[in-house]
């Protein structure tokens, strides 16, 4: 518990625990199972680079509580921008609002669990003078200039988000976190003849900005991703069309990741399971994927930009195994599914802020490695694509049909990785796909940190990690 | 009235945040507030599920400091929440770049009439009507057919609110809207298969939304014409996108014609005006003052005054989209475009849906788009899509878990139809639109 947070988030605006304890026995007045109070403020900070000239500098602020009151399978939800015990109180009769008066509950007294922290509670924001983000920027663009001088467009852009949240519910819980989160993006645009083609690189997690400046196998970490995006861009300068139709694909370690967020990740959510809605409700157990495959959703990894100290319902985060050698063994659950479904909550718990209803949410979601060097991979393939990067993804729950869409591939021919091809949207069936899965690398990796996650319209920053894997069967969405 | 009293009340907000950052130091600042509270109410198994109010606004600023620039946003909206906002953006300006594009609009660009485009349509934020109404919807889908053996839910969304612009060169706009919807999505089961759709209907009149029974029984017929799909055969056939996704294809369009992709010389569309993209017969029409539009507005986000415009003349590329700085970087002035489209209307070729499935004869009936597999810069398409195969005009059985792939730029000339009726729950009217050939992948 950081006694700070509750000073900013509390006392500024002259609150304390004990009106936290009573603005949540108010809602128990009315016949309600469950409430809670999530306080949140954050600041954000970006700044542009773009024509080698600072284009544009933006800074956020946001600040409120929501107020949730759960009674049986429905949930009452109000929210101001303001912090007062007055707004306080007009958010709880709101709320309270879905269910009748005449409540038996108690609120239990409200106290500190400890828990891990996961990330260091400092402001990015302020650890860095604004000159030295500017000249980081610049230095960026200087580098890729200097590495490929015909590059016609360089974009260049840094980000921080400094957040602090306090919880309190109404069985006991109050915690808060401070959550730091940064991240650097650069894409270029490189021009020949009547071709333009571009490639883009970024990284990011719950650091100060001097993350971007740290060693990186003897040169900074900015100059890797730099190079990155200009390996991307030449890559695709010589693409050409991609084959279309179902074909052996091997996948890079580490950001294809997104393949198991999409394919498996959200159907492993509570709140689809609970309803029936997900092609993966009521198979825990069950064989869903290949033997060989354990993929686990871990919000405890140190710095890592999916995760959580505690989640947005107070909940410490943990390492879930989703699957394990090919079975199903778990869901990830908020608290309000997890009373439902009579399981323990996950640490999964998480919203946009506080405007937006908690749900179950993926934090860093990999699967762990096996036993093949990369190379032998690819050497079992005759004719097929290898994708080392991506784009976005999106799932259909219901029918587990999952598209993701590659910003890289290659051809493979005859075991060997040749021409490179046009980015195509990949399509297959979650639990289909996940039983293909015919050969698991050596080479874990999680993604630079740079994942966003949508759903009913809240985003939250996560995190994917695979090692290469082969997949005997996958529909490429080419032209030739 | 009441409406109009909060609209002044900002107004006067507005004017005190610029004329804070001219004093902190701004030779010109922007400013845009707006503010709207609604409920979002759901149900699910024909019980409640959430109730959310929602009350959201927020302030964003910009000011320049000669030719530099800073901005600054807050949802805070409290005295000293707007006072560190504006000081934020002037402290931001002392280290952007001077850059000789940046600044307001031109003056004499700046909206000056302000006409009752009908947006606002208020109705008491009834939770208990919203509650009867989303549960009348999912119970009318429930009951549609016996293959419907879950659901997803139903909710109905109210908004009311309002958005103020103002900038120092005196405008000081504003105008309140309403906005309701209604959608429902349920889950269709049938041996081994499940599958899910939904149904929506959105309108800034509540009394002009679909009924709640029509949006039922259509997310239910969606859901079961669904049941039994299967994948078809890698091949390059005609496609049809029926309606209700194909405004998504002029969406592309505008990325394309857009001043920020022109200036970053991201487009495929570059040093296009005048050309040739579309068939001859196609032309799209941007009208901002409908009535009661939902992309209707006087003025755009950064105060400049819209226009009747002829976006595709007789299948050619009539103007690019220019916001201030866009223009200025392309040495031409902006048309309205800061924010986005203004309703487009895109014409037809007079078929029908039934029409167009017999012009396609065999092909691909596309009902589904997934994936965000669309590359600006070179026109590369490539998405996921479900649908259905159709022979001789007669629709065959359901399709999933295949992709449609091509270039922007054949698809667009290859356009070989476009239906009469239209989808007009977006800020782009079409219909279904049939393209001559796509490259199918399947199995």
């Amino acid at each position: 518990m950081s006694k700070s947070v509750e000073r900013h988030l509390l006392a500024d605006a002259g609150l304390e625990v004990a009106a936290l304890e009573k603005a949540l026995a108010s809602i128990h007045r009315h016949d309600t199972d469950y409430a809670d109070l999530y306080f949140q403020s954050s600041q954000h900070e970006s700044w542009v680079l773009e024509d080698g000239i600072i284009k544009e500098g933006s800074y956020n602020i946001e600040r409120g509580v929501g107020v949730r009151a759960i009674s049986g399978e429905k949930t009452g939800f109000a929210y101001s921008d303001e912090i007062s015990e007055e707004a306080l109180t007009k958010a709880c009769s709101a709320a309270r609002s879905i269910a009748p008066s005449g409540g038996t509950q108690q609120v239990a007294s409200l106290g500190h669990k400890a828990y891990t922290a996961r990330y260091e509670g400092n402001n990015p924001i302020l650890a860095m003078q604004d000159a030295e983000k500017i000249s980081l920027l610049r230095t960026v663009d200087a580098y890729i200039r200097q590495q490929e001088p015909s590059a016609d467009q360089v974009v260049v852009s840094l980000s921080g988000v400094y957040e602090e949240v306090l919880v309190a519910a109404s069985d006991g819980t109050l915690a808060t976190d401070i959550r730091p989160l940064v991240r650097l993006n650069c894409s270029v645009l490189l021009e020949q003849g009547e071709r333009r083609e571009r490639g883009s690189a970024g990284a990011g997690g719950r650091y100060a900005y001097s993350f971007f400046s740290r060693d990186e196998e003897g040169k900074p970490f900015y100059e890797q991703l730099a190079d990155d995006a200009l390996h991307m861009a030449r890559v695709n300068m010589q693409s050409v069309a991609s084959p279309a139709g179902a074909m052996p694909v091997v996948l890079g370690n580490g950001w294809p990741g997104v393949l198991l967020h999409e394919a498996v990740g959200h159907g492993l959510e509570g709140d689809f399971n609970r309803k029936g809605a997900s092609t993966f409700s009521g198979k825990i157990g069950q064989r869903v994927a290949a033997k060989g495959v354990t993929v686990v959703d871990d919000g405890t990894l140190a710095y890592r930009r999916g995760s959580l100290s505690v989640d947005d319902e107070g909940t410490p985060t943990q390492h879930n195994v989703l699957i394990e050698d090919g079975i199903l063994k778990g869901y990830m659950q908020d608290k309000h599914n997890a009373r439902l479904m009579g399981v323990a909550p996950t640490g999964n718990g998480r919203r946009e802020s506080y405007a937006h209803l908690p749900m179950p949410r993926m934090t860093n979601t990999y699967m762990l490695e096996g036993q093949y060097h990369p190379n032998e991979i690819i050497s079992t393939i005759k004719k097929g694509i290898y994708a080392p990067n991506f784009a976005g993804g999106q799932v259909d729950i219901t029918s587990g049909k999952f598209v993701f869409s590659s910003a890289e591939a290659y051809l493979i021919e005859d075991g060997k990785i040749t021409a490179p091809v046009k980015g195509a949207t990949l399509i297959g069936n979650g639990p289909e796909v996940m039983q293909k899965i015919s050969m698991i690398g050596n080479d874990v990796a999680l993604d630079k940190g740079v994942g966003v996650c949508g759903k009913d319209g809240q985003s939250v920053p996560v995190g994917v990690g695979q090692p290469t894997l082969k997949i005997d069967e996958l529909t490429v969405g080419g032209t030739a | 009235m009441q409406i109009d009293q909060q609209l002044v009340d900002i107004q006067n907000i507005v004017d005190d945040v610029l004329k804070l950052a001219q004093k902190k130091g701004a030779t010109q600042a922007e400013a845009s507030m707006s503010k709207v509270q609604g409920i979002a109410v759901s149900s699910r198994m024909q019980e409640v599920e959430n109730v959310e109010f929602t009350n959201d606004g927020g302030l964003g600023i910009s000011v320049y400091v000669g030719k530099r620039k800073g901005s600054a946003s807050t949802a805070d909206l409290s005295k000293v929440a707007l006072t560190l906002a504006v000081e934020k953006a002037v402290d931001i300006a002392r280290y952007t770049s001077e850059d000789p594009c940046t600044g307001l609009a031109d003056a004499d660009l700046m909206a000056t009439e302000f006409p009752d485009l009908d947006l606002y349509h208020p109705q008491a934020l009834d939770t208990e009507q919203a509650i009867k109404t989303a549960i009348e919807a999912e119970t009318a889908a429930m009951e549609y057919d016996e293959r419907i053996t879950n659901s997803d839910g139903a909710s109905y969304n109210a908004n009311l609110g309002m958005r103020v612009y103002g900038n120092t060169h005196g405008i000081n706009a504003g105008y309140p809207s309403s906005r309701y919807s209604l959608s429902c999505m349920v889950i269709g089961s049938q041996s081994d298969d499940m599958q899910r759709d939904y149904a929506y209907t959105v309108n800034r009149n509540a009394a002009l939304l679909n009924s709640a029974k029509a949006v039922g029984e259509e997310a239910a017929r969606a859901t079961v014409e669904r049941l039994g799909a299967r994948k078809i055969n890698t091949a390059n056939v005609p496609i049809i996108l029926h309606k209700d996704i194909a405004s998504s294809l002029f969406g592309h369009y505008v990325g394309a014609i857009s001043g920020g992709s022109l200036y970053r010389r991201s487009s495929f569309l570059l040093d296009s005006l005048g050309k040739q993209v579309f068939p001859e017969w196609l032309n799209i029409e941007e009208r901002p003052f409908i009535k009661n539009g939902l992309a209707s507005s006087s003025f755009d986000n950064e105060g400049v005054a819209t226009q009747d415009m002829t976006i595709v003349d007789s299948g050619k590329l009539a103007t690019y989209l220019y916001t201030t700085y866009s223009a200025r970087k392309l040495n031409t002035q902006s048309n309205g475009h800061a924010g986005g489209i203004h309703n487009w209307l895109v014409g037809d070729t007079g078929h029908s849906d039934a029409d167009l499935l017999k012009e396609m004869g065999t092909g691909l009936l596309v009902t589904e788009l997934m994936g965000q597999g669309v590359n600006i810069v070179t026109g590369d398409y490539s998405r996921g899509a479900a649908g259905f195969w159709v022979e001789n005009g007669q629709i065959q059985y359901p399709v999933h878990e295949v992709t449609i792939a091509g270039n922007l730029r054949d698809m667009f000339a290859g356009i070989a139809a476009i239906g009469s009726e239209q989808d007009q729950r977006g800020s782009v009217q079409t219909g279904s639109i049939l393209i001559d050939k796509m490259k199918i992948a399947g199995s």
